[in-house]
């Protein structure tokens, strides 16, 4: 009797929703909305294109000028066009003064002798100006462009010892060496291998946190919201003064925003792989099986601050208070091990912490349920805790 | 008495310190129309809400048809219909789903449901708007769904908390014939209302409530005769002269215990 009555909840609750067309819109563009921002918004290496900067070739040698040419015809990652746009200044404070009126993002300047210096024997200096008002882009591009002038470098350095090899061996009476240019510069080696094949991209890391992030605090502010709007309305003495089963109504809610929330990570996921080709690694069900005990996790947190809070604003209000946080601690965006520590603690206590873990090692590594079965476990055992305390506060609450 | 169909013994109801209800006791009889009348904020819908087992008395205790309020709750709410103050219904929902949905809560079948509600439907002249969502209706279609809402259950004792405010004239009228011919069905009804002529043209018996107290229990005709200024007083004129005249909600925190109240005698105190 129960489960039919907690099934007539839901039914009735989203039916209700399907016919709320503004609703429903937000319900929809939503989860779009906020995978399209964050995939495209944020910055990374692929999002480097067509990026200004200037360069200060005061040598103007060929060597500087492979450099220049080195900077210019750069392309990341398979993208077609090049990362950067280069336009010429005539020196260092030209650069600087484009760079204050944010006209490119950073610059390099060959100073002029620079080919001399390295015919002669010495080491030359390139200098490159960052933009330290744009922190992340600067950083972006100061990487590319050492990257740039240290394989250039590392081309000369090889030629040099070639050179000094070969003019060696050429001495009567010495040995042939077995000595290689490499291992002279670059003696080790460092391979790198992961556990999938490819490269994956930061929005790879982002995708399951922000489908985690959205299924939760829909079904959080959902529930509560849908719970406080009927206690405002009224309607909620309709249901209580029927003789159903108190935990019937609450689990009903709670069923209805569930499925609500499961459709909402399809969207995410399904837009993560169509826009974004976020490939999931890992068993689907496995990844709709830890965004169901995630949302378990949650239930009981949405019942407690419905119970107390007696208006839908309050509740959102209080909602929020918890949404904001658990955001930044729960490694939606930035990992949890480059947070400070007492930062770290507090992510422990945040069951979304868990989730997107789970997810994450599902999604991007392939993880199996052998792996994630620790995480799984916490959030079952927050969701028991959490729904302990609640329903009984709720049903104390909804009967005065 | 055998006859009673709710008696109420000593009820309270406290808010923190604040006694909404302060140990009131009352007997309606069954089949009769109570009128349950008192300034705002004196206790009606606190009263009401504990009676409909929404709310949980501090003290004392009731019984409706022999069942506790407290201790029998499922059994009191397969007994009675609701028509509190704000209308029970989901405005995006259209009448006959909201219907079916109150209906199942109560484990009605959805034919049993359908069958139940036509006939008031149809005596409220809603049929044709059945299935047309509530939120195309006025407040006084919205009501008149609303009552066909309460009587799914088929309950032997009907709450109406304020059912006519704010309803045309001609809704108003319709409403009040509909409750007199289900109290001729012998529907028992507690009425509530701030429209002294509806009180009286309705109420059998009328208990005046205020401060948390019943001061005042009686038929019509006996309460009268409190009124001796006057010929002819009408059930406005008790009110007043029971209630006094002085606005509630500043007096209820200047003065709680009330300021010149009448007082009433043995005879006309809750029986």
């Amino acid at each position: 009797m129960v489960f039919k009555d907690l099934w007539q909840i839901a039914k009735k609750d989203l039916l209700e929703f399907t016919r709320d067309r503004l609703r429903l819109v937000t319900f929809f563009i939503m989860p779009m909305f906020m995978m399209i921002m964050v995939g495209f918004i944020f910055p990374n290496q692929n999002s480097l294109k067509n990026t200004l900067i200037g360069v200060a070739n005061q040598d103007g040698t060929p060597l500087s000028t492979q450099l220049v040419s080195a900077v210019s015809n750069l392309k990341l990652n398979g993208s077609t066009s090049p990362a950067f746009k280069v336009s010429d200044y005539s020196d260092i404070s030209a650069v600087k003064d484009a760079i204050k009126g944010q006209k490119i993002s950073g610059g390099l300047v060959i100073p002029a002798g620079f080919s001399q210096t390295i015919a002669a024997g010495d080491q030359a200096t390139v200098t490159i100006v960052e933009d330290q008002s744009s922190p992340q882009i600067s950083q972006m591009v100061d990487q590319i462009l050492a990257n740039i002038v240290s394989g250039f470098s590392g081309q000369i350095g090889l030629q040099k010892v070639n050179q000094i090899l070969v003019s060696q061996a050429a001495v009567p009476g010495t040995k042939p060496t077995s000595i290689s240019a490499e291992s002279i510069l670059a003696p080790i080696q460092a391979k790198i291998e992961g556990i999938i094949a490819g490269n994956p991209s930061y929005f790879e890391f982002v995708a399951p946190g922000i489908m985690a992030m959205i299924v939760m605090t829909a079904v959080l502010t959902g529930l509560a919201a849908s719970i406080s709007r009927e206690k405002e309305q009224g309607t909620l003495d309709g249901i209580l003064i029927s003789p159903i089963n108190r935990l019937a109504i609450i689990l009903g809610k709670a069923l209805s925003q569930s499925i609500r929330g499961l459709v909402q990570g399809a969207i995410v996921l399904f837009l993560a792989s169509l826009l974004f080709g976020v490939t999931i690694h890992g068993n689907i069900l496995l990844v709709g099986l830890i965004l169901l005990l995630g949302i378990f996790s949650f239930v009981g947190l949405g019942i407690l601050v419905s119970a107390i809070a007696t208006e839908q604003e309050t509740a959102t209000q209080l909602l929020f208070m918890f949404q904001f946080p658990m955001l930044f601690l729960s490694g939606v965006f930035f990992p949890i091990a480059l947070m400070p520590n007492f930062m770290q603690d507090i992510s422990k206590v945040i069951p979304l912490t868990y989730a997107i873990t789970a997810l994450r090692q599902v999604m991007v590594l392939g993880a199996g349920l052998g792996s994630v079965s620790m995480d799984l476990s916490i959030l079952i055992g927050f969701g028991i805790i959490t729904l302990g305390i609640s329903v009984p506060v709720f049903k104390r609450v909804i009967t005065k | 008495m055998a006859d009673n169909i709710i008696e109420v013994k000593n009820l309270t109801k406290k808010f923190k310190s604040f006694a909404a209800v302060d140990n009131i006791s009352f007997e309606i009889k069954k089949g009769e129309i109570f009128g349950f009348l008192g300034p705002n904020g004196a206790g009606k819908s606190t009263t009401i809400r504990m009676l409909v087992t929404l709310l949980r008395p501090t003290s004392g205790e009731a019984k409706l048809d022999k069942y506790d309020i407290v201790r029998d709750q499922d059994e009191v709410r397969k007994h009675i219909g609701l028509v509190a103050e704000k209308i029970i219904l989901y405005p995006h929902l259209t009448a006959r789903e909201n219907l079916q949905f109150f209906g199942q809560l109560f484990h009605l079948s959805k034919d049993e449901i359908d069958k139940r509600a036509s006939r008031w439907i149809d005596e409220l002249h809603m049929t044709e708007w059945l299935n047309s969502r509530v939120e195309t209706f006025s407040t006084g279609m919205k009501q008149r769904i609303n009552i066909v809402r309460a009587l799914l259950t088929e309950p032997d004792i009907l709450f109406l908390d304020e059912p006519t405010l704010g309803l045309d004239p001609q809704t108003t009228h319709l409403i009040r014939k509909f409750i007199r011919e289900l109290n001729n069905r012998g529907i028992t009804v507690l009425l509530t209302t701030h429209d002294m002529l509806e009180a009286e043209e309705l109420s059998d018996r009328v208990a005046i409530i205020d401060h948390g107290k019943i001061a005042a229990c009686d038929t019509v005709a006996n309460l009268k005769k409190v009124v001796t200024n006057k010929e002819n007083p009408t059930l406005e004129d008790v009110f007043l002269k029971i209630t006094g005249t002085e606005i509630r909600d500043a007096a209820t925190k200047a003065a709680p215990s009330g300021g010149h109240h009448f007082r009433p005698s043995p005879q006309n105190r809750v029986r």
